[in-house]
């Protein structure tokens, strides 16, 4: 399968990411290689199998929905670039 | 012999014998963090004198009986992706590089119920991405048996650590190989446990199906211990499985009479280096003269284990790599204007260029269009791998392959190549498609002195078999005793 700059360029806005002028080329073309070499697992004989989404089969793990008080909400929000007043601060969404 | 030569478990002989104190042991090894991180650069963050102090209050309350039990004041190297309270967690990225977890991961708070001392966080490929260590974002990590190549990845740090003594053994994770591959090429052993045998919580995600943590160690005694103090049931990692608590160092019985190893064929042929063929044929011949049977068979899957891994892990790590905005935690941007600017920018500027190749590559085979191409074909062949295990495994307690197609290679010669570093990993990432049990145990040398490994495939939740058979093995051919890394510059 044939990348497309623009593909590659969509797919960089899918993920959030910027590139620079001078990491398409680059991107593009390590991509192009690795999705040539994936390839392969079209050969595999899979007709009729399921899909495995993980390595063991537990499905719906439940638990009570209790609420357990995180007791150092300094240390959570110390993470954050910008704070205030106990919050995330973002700029502005709603103009 | 010198501290910082020993094992785990002979450092506890010791310890109980009162020949050493808990505090000479835990200065040995901070002297040789001192001596030996500029050559191999190891760590991330050193806590060597922060060890030392707790050395000394723990060495008292031995003393004063306030503590007992058989870790209390053993040192440990933690790699730097499993969140440890009040102590950077930076995945050796940028977009990290001041995070500080404010709680412990599941695995770190077992390891302090039992009084260890951690030494420091361990360096690794960003994000765990990468089969040489070389894409971290703060130091390359220097293999000790020559300083030229690389350790492996991505727990090369870790590795690194136990091979030059700067620990006496880590905490490794490992998604692809990466506990495992590290661990053949710095001469060392890693066990990546069973999916869900060890918690995850606390772990920073790179491919939520397939990361597990697991010891790396000097010997197959301490990788039982280590698992003893690791596996179990979280109620925090709904993917941990509730089994029973099992001693591991039971297993190591030295006997492999009537152990039935499957050698799957396709694992030393083309791309395997002719001198780990060379050796693995030596360790094959090793276990029949022990009293194992050993057959060849076909593991039809091999051909396509490689892609299905890199389109599953990719995928994965592009939708749990979302959660680095630039708004709760991690790097932001100085340049922006909007909040979707904060979003773009912080990951473009906070992410290296492995990390986005593979956020690149997730996103486009989950991308509408090609998702039934790529990540559902990889699934079914996913299955299809699970499979060809469960046959292989009526036939043979374990699988015996290389860990790695080659020894350790020079830093540089992979790191512009992504498809070739990929490469490194064929043998070891079958294993957690499937979600088994691998231990990496050496096996030699090659002709230039460079450790060769070799892998133990179990069935799930069968650890003891490969445990007892690594350890066997191990004592047949005393590794330890004769190569030691030099440092070679």
């Amino acid at each position: 399968m044939n990348v497309s700059k623009e593909e590659l360029l969509h797919i960089a806005k899918l993920a959030n990411l910027n590139l620079k002028e001078e990491e398409v080329d680059n991107y593009l073309a390590n991509l192009q290689d690795i999705l040539n070499f994936a390839e392969v697992v079209n050969n595999a004989p899979v007709e009729g199998l399921g899909e495995t989404i993980a390595a063991n089969n537990n499905c719906n793990v439940f638990r009570k929905d209790e609420v357990v008080d995180f007791e150092d909400k300094e240390a959570l929000l110390d993470n954050a670039p910008e704070q205030e007043r106990n919050m995330f601060k973002i700029p502005k969404v709603i103009q | 012999m010198e501290i910082i030569d020993l094992t785990v478990h002979e450092l506890q002989e010791k310890l109980k014998s009162k020949e050493i104190t808990v505090e000479e042991v835990t200065k040995a090894y901070a002297d040789r963090i001192k001596e030996k991180e500029g050559d191999v650069q190891a760590f991330v963050t050193t806590l060597e004198d922060e060890a030392v102090e707790q050395a000394k209050s723990i060495q008292k309350d031995i003393e004063d009986g306030k503590i007992t039990g058989d870790f209390a004041g053993i040192p440990i190297g933690i790699k730097d992706n499993m969140c440890t309270k009040g102590v950077k967690t930076t995945c050796s990225s940028k977009m990290l590089e001041n995070f500080v977890a404010p709680y412990d991961a599941t695995v770190v708070e077992k390891l302090n119920d039992e009084h260890l001392i951690d030494l420091g966080k361990l360096n690794m490929d960003e994000f765990a991405m990468g089969a040489s260590t070389e894409y971290s974002a703060f130091k390359k990590t220097r293999n000790p048996w020559n300083l030229n190549t690389v350790p492996g990845g991505s727990s090369g740090g870790s590795a690194a650590a136990v091979a030059a003594g700067m620990v006496p053994w880590a905490l490794g994770s490992d998604t692809g190989g990466s506990i495992r591959q590290p661990a053949s090429f710095c001469g060392v052993v890693g066990l990546k446990p069973t999916y869900g045998l060890v918690s995850r919580f606390g772990l920073v995600a790179f491919a939520s199906s397939l990361d597990q943590i697991g010891p790396i160690t000097k010997d197959v005694t301490d990788s039982a211990m280590l698992l003893n103090l690791i596996a179990g049931h979280d109620e925090k990692d709904t993917t941990s499985e509730n089994i029973p608590k099992k001693d591991y160092t039971k297993a190591l019985k030295g006997d492999v009479k009537g152990l039935k190893i499957g050698i799957p064929k396709q694992y030393y042929g083309e791309g395997i280096n002719e001198e780990v063929k060379a050796k693995l044929q030596e360790a094959i011949e090793t276990y029949k003269k022990l009293g194992a049977t050993v057959e060849e068979f076909s593991l039809d899957i091999a051909d396509y284990a490689l892609a299905t891994y890199y389109i599953i892990a990719c995928a994965e790590a592009s939708s749990n790599l979302g959660r680095f905005d630039g708004i709760r935690y991690g790097y932001r941007t100085k340049n922006y204007e909007s909040l979707k600017d904060i979003y773009k920018n912080s990951r473009s500027e906070g992410f290296g260029p492995e990390v986005k190749r593979r956020i690149i590559l997730g996103t486009y085979v989950l991308s509408s269009g090609y998702y039934d191409a790529y990540y559902k074909k990889a699934q079914q062949v996913r299955t299809l791998v699970k499979k060809e295990f469960d046959e292989a495994f009526k036939k043979y307690d374990v699988l015996l392959t290389p860990t790695s197609p080659t020894v350790a290679f020079e830093v540089g010669t992979k790191s512009s190549n992504p498809l070739e570093m990929y490469l490194a990993d064929i043998c070891t990432v079958p294993v957690n498609i499937a979600g088994l049990p691998g231990i990496s145990v050496p096996c030699g040398v090659n002709s230039k002195g460079m450790p060769i490994g070799m892998q133990l495939i179990g069935n799930r939740f069968e650890e003891e078999k490969i445990l007892n058979a690594a350890y066997t093995f191990e004592q047949e051919i005393k590794f330890r005793e004769n190569y030691k890394p030099e440092f070679k510059k």
